[in-house]
C-alpha cells in the first residue's frame, strides 16, 4: 500500500517531466503556462475530493475559499498602507518585518505586505472563516448542506463584487510575484510570477506544491483520521458508536480542503499578477465538484488526474464559449455512466449499458 | 486473548460506596410526544455478567437501547456508567468511557474492508490526529501496526480471517453480524451492548453466537443485550429484565422468569396462561 503510493507519486513525477519534454520538443513550451494554472486549480480539487469523496459532506462555495485566498494575497501585496503609517498596527507588523516599503511610479512611498506574510494571512483568514460557517452549516446533510454552502459561495462573490477595496468589478491587478526563496549563488530567487523567464521554474514549482498536496491527503486518508473519515461517511451513527467524534472530523476536514482552496488562490493569483470576481463565482463552485465527481467520488488519483486534464483543456479554450455547458454534459454523462468515476468505467460495461438501453 | 482492560482501576477507585454495579439506570423515562416509550424503568448490570432485555415487538427495548449508548436523550431518570453520570452525553463520548454497541440492522462502511470496519472501532484506543496523519509522522507506524494486529486477532477470534480484505457490505449475512461484533470489540469495551445477536440467524449459527457471548464474558466484558431469540436468553443469561410497554415487567434470573406468570401472559397471551 504504501509502496504502491509512493510508486504512484513518483509516476507523476515522470509525468511532469514527460509533458516538459513534449512541450520542448514539439515548440509549445506556452503550454506550460496553462499546466501550471490547472495544476493551481488541481490543489483546490483534491482538497475538495478530500471532502466529498472519503467524508461525504459536500459543498458549493469552494471557489468562495480559493477567492479569500486569491483577494487578500492580492489586496495585501497592493494596497498602499503608507497613509497608515503610524497606526499602531502597521507599525507592530512593520517591527515584525511584514512589511515592505517602495516608491510607486509617482515617487510617492509604497507600504504594502510581503508576499509570506499576505498569504500566512490569507490562508489562516480561510481556516478562520471556514471554521465559522462550518460549525453551523455541518450540522446540515444533503441537500440542506449544499444549499447553505451556495449560500456562502454567493455571499461572498457579491462582498467581492460590491467592495472598492477588492476592486469591485474589475478586481486586482498588477500582483507582483511571490518570491518563496532569496536568490542564493549562482541560483535565482525561487518565485511565483507569470514572467515569461520563469516559465519553467513556475511548472515545476506548481506541480511540485501539488504532488506534495497529494501525497499529504493520500497519506492522511490511509490512515486512522482517513478511516475515520470513511466511516462517518457511510454511517455516522455506527461512526460515533466506535467513539469518532464525527461533528469535530467533519469540521476538521471542511477546514482543511478550505486552506488548500486559499492556498491554490494566493499562489495562483502571485503567478496570474492577479484575481478577478469571477474566480469566486458559484459556477466555478459547481465546476469543481463536477470535477470531482468525474474523477470518481471517493479516487483522489481520480480526481487529480480528471480534474488537471479538463481545467487545462478548458483553460487552452478547446470548449470555447460552451465551456460551462461542456461541463454540465460532462457532469451529466459521468452520474448516468461512471457515478464511480471515469477511471472507474469498464468500457465494455458502457456498451451494454447503451445498446441494452436501445433495444429494450 | 490476553488483553487488559482499561478501566478496571477508576472503577474501583473513582467510587466510595461499595455499589458494584457497572451500568444503573434510575427510574428512566423516555417521551415521544405523547407516546410513554420507556417508562420508569430502572435496574442495574454487574460487572462480569450477561443482562438480556426482552420483551414483545414496542417494548421500548431498542430505545432503551439508544437512550444508554447517547443516540437519545432521556426525558427524565439518570443512566450511571461505571458510577458516572453519562444521559445528555454524546455516542462517541460514551464510547470513549469503555461502551460498545452492535445495531440491530447492520451498520457496516461501505466501501470498506472487513479489517478497515474493524480498525475504525480501535478509533477510541489509537489517537494520531490529522497532522500526524497528513504528515505519517514515525510515532504514528507503531500505533498503526498496533491496530492492523489487534484487528486481525479479532478477525482471527470471530472465525473470519479469511475476509480481511473482502467488503465488508459484500459478505454473507452472518460474516457481517460478526465484522460488527468485532468492530465493538475492538474498541476494548468495559460494557458491550448487543441489540438482538441472533436476528436472522438459524439455529447453528445462534449457538455460536451463544458461545461468542459466553467468551466474550470470560474475557471480563460485561455484556448487555436485546434480544427475541428466547432459547439464546434462556441458555446464556445471569439475569432478565421483562419489558412490555415502556414498562419493566420483571427483573429475575431466567428460572424464575420461566416460571413467572405475567411474563408467560404477554408472550402466551391471557387464556394460555391460565391453562398452563
Amino acid at each position: 500500500m504504501q509502496q504502491r503510493k509512493i510508486l504512484a507519486l513518483a509516476a507523476l513525477c515522470l509525468l511532469v517531466v514527460g509533458l516538459h519534454l513534449a512541450a520542448v520538443l514539439t515548440g509549445s513550451l506556452f503550454y506550460l503556462t496553462q499546466l501550471t494554472m490547472a495544476a493551481y486549480y488541481g490543489l483546490v480539487i483534491i482538497g475538495l475530493g478530500t471532502l466529498m469523496g472519503y467524508a461525504g459532506q459536500i459543498s458549493l462555495g469552494h471557489a468562495g475559499f480559493f477567492a479569500i485566498g486569491g483577494y487578500l494575497a492580492a489586496s495585501l501585496t497592493t494596497r498602499n498602507l503608507a497613509i497608515f503609517q503610524d497606526s499602531w498596527p502597521v507599525r507592530w507588523l512593520e517591527g515584525l518585518g511584514m512589511l515592505k516599503s517602495a516608491q510607486n511610479l509617482a515617487g510617492e512611498p509604497l507600504l504594502t505586505m510581503v508576499p509570506w506574510a499576505a498569504c500566512g494571512c490569507a490562508v489562516a483568514a480561510a481556516a478562520l472563516i471556514a471554521l465559522l460557517i462550518g460549525i453551523p452549516v455541518l450540522k446540515l446533510q444533503g441537500h440542506y448542506l449544499a444549499m447553505a454552502t451556495l449560500g456562502f459561495g454567493t455571499i461572498i462573490y457579491r462582498i467581492l463584487l460590491a467592495s472598492p477595496y477588492f476592486g469591485e468589478a474589475d478586481g486586482i491587478s498588477e500582483v507582483p510575484g511571490f518570491t518563496l526563496l532569496p536568490a542564493l549563488g549562482q541560483l535565482g530567487p525561487v518565485m511565483v510570477s507569470g514572467d515569461p523567464g520563469l516559465r519553467v521554474a513556475n511548472y515545476y514549482l506548481a506541480w511540485g506544491v501539488l504532488i506534495l498536496g497529494m501525497g499529504l491527503l493520500l497519506n492522511l486518508i490511509g490512515s486512522r483520521v482517513g478511516r475515520a473519515l470513511r466511516s462517518l461517511h457511510s454511517s455516522p451513527e455506527a461512526a460515533e458508536a466506535a467513539g469518532v467524534d464525527t461533528s469535530r472530523f467533519k469540521l476538521q476536514v471542511f477546514v482543511l480542503s478550505a486552506v488548500y482552496a486559499a492556498l491554490a488562490g494566493v499562489l495562483l493569483t502571485h503567478f496570474n499578477g492577479g484575481i478577478g470576481p469571477s474566480e469566486a463565482s458559484v459556477m466555478k463552485s459547481v465546476r469543481y465538484v463536477a470535477l470531482v465527481a468525474v474523477g470518481g467520488m471517493a479516487h483522489l488519483w481520480g480526481t487529480l488526474l480528471m480534474g488537471v486534464t479538463l481545467t487545462f483543456l478548458s483553460l487552452r479554450g478547446v470548449f470555447g464559449t460552451f465551456d460551462d455547458a461542456v461541463f454540465g454534459t460532462i457532469l451529466i454523462l459521468v452520474m448516468l455512466f461512471a457515478p464511480e468515476g471515469i477511471l472507474s468505467l469498464r468500457l465494455k460495461q458502457v456498451w451494454n449499458a447503451i445498446f441494452s438501453g436501445a433495444r429494450s | 486473548m490476553n488483553r487488559e482492560i482499561r478501566g478496571a482501576e477508576d472503577n474501583s477507585a473513582g467510587r466510595g460506596t461499595v455499589d458494584e454495579a457497572l451500568l444503573e439506570l434510575v427510574s428512566v423515562h423516555k417521551r415521544f410526544g405523547g407516546l410513554h416509550a420507556v417508562n420508569d424503568v430502572s435496574f442495574k448490570v454487574a460487572p462480569g455478567t450477561i443482562k438480556a432485555v426482552i420483551g414483545p415487538n414496542g417494548a421500548g427495548k431498542t430505545t432503551l437501547f439508544n437512550l444508554i449508548a447517547g443516540n437519545l436523550p432521556v426525558s427524565t431518570g439518570s443512566i450511571h456508567f461505571q458510577g458516572q453520570e453519562i444521559q445528555g452525553k454524546k455516542p462517541h463520548q460514551i464510547a470513549r468511557l469503555g461502551m460498545a454497541r452492535t445495531f440491530q440492522n447492520i451498520k457496516l462502511f461501505q466501501g470498506m474492508t472487513a479489517l478497515e470496519c474493524i480498525m475504525v472501532g480501535r478509533h477510541v484506543r489509537s489517537r494520531a490526529g490529522f497532522f500526524a496523519g497528513m504528515f505519517s509522522l514515525p510515532s504514528t507506524w507503531k500505533e498503526e501496526r498496533a491496530i492492523r494486529e489487534s484487528s486481525l486477532e479479532l478477525l482471527e477470534l470471530m472465525e473470519i480471517a479469511e475476509c480481511a480484505d473482502v467488503e465488508a457490505t459484500s459478505l454473507a449475512f452472518g460474516q457481517q453480524r460478526a465484522v460488527e461484533m468485532a468492530r465493538a470489540l475492538a474498541a476494548e469495551p468495559r460494557l458491550l451492548l448487543l441489540d438482538e445477536p441472533a436476528a436472522g440467524l438459524n439455529i447453528y449459527e445462534t449457538a455460536e453466537v451463544a458461545r461468542l457471548i459466553c467468551r466474550i464474558r470470560d474475557m471480563g466484558i460485561t455484556v448487555l443485550l436485546v434480544e427475541h431469540d428466547m432459547s439464546l436468553v434462556m441458555d446464556i443469561s445471569d439475569e432478565i429484565v421483562v419489558l412490555c410497554f415502556g414498562r419493566k415487567l420483571a427483573e429475575d434470573i431466567p428460572l424464575h422468569i420461566q416460571k413467572n406468570i405475567e411474563v408467560i401472559k404477554i408472550y402466551l397471551g391471557e387464556d394460555d396462561a391460565l391453562a398452563a
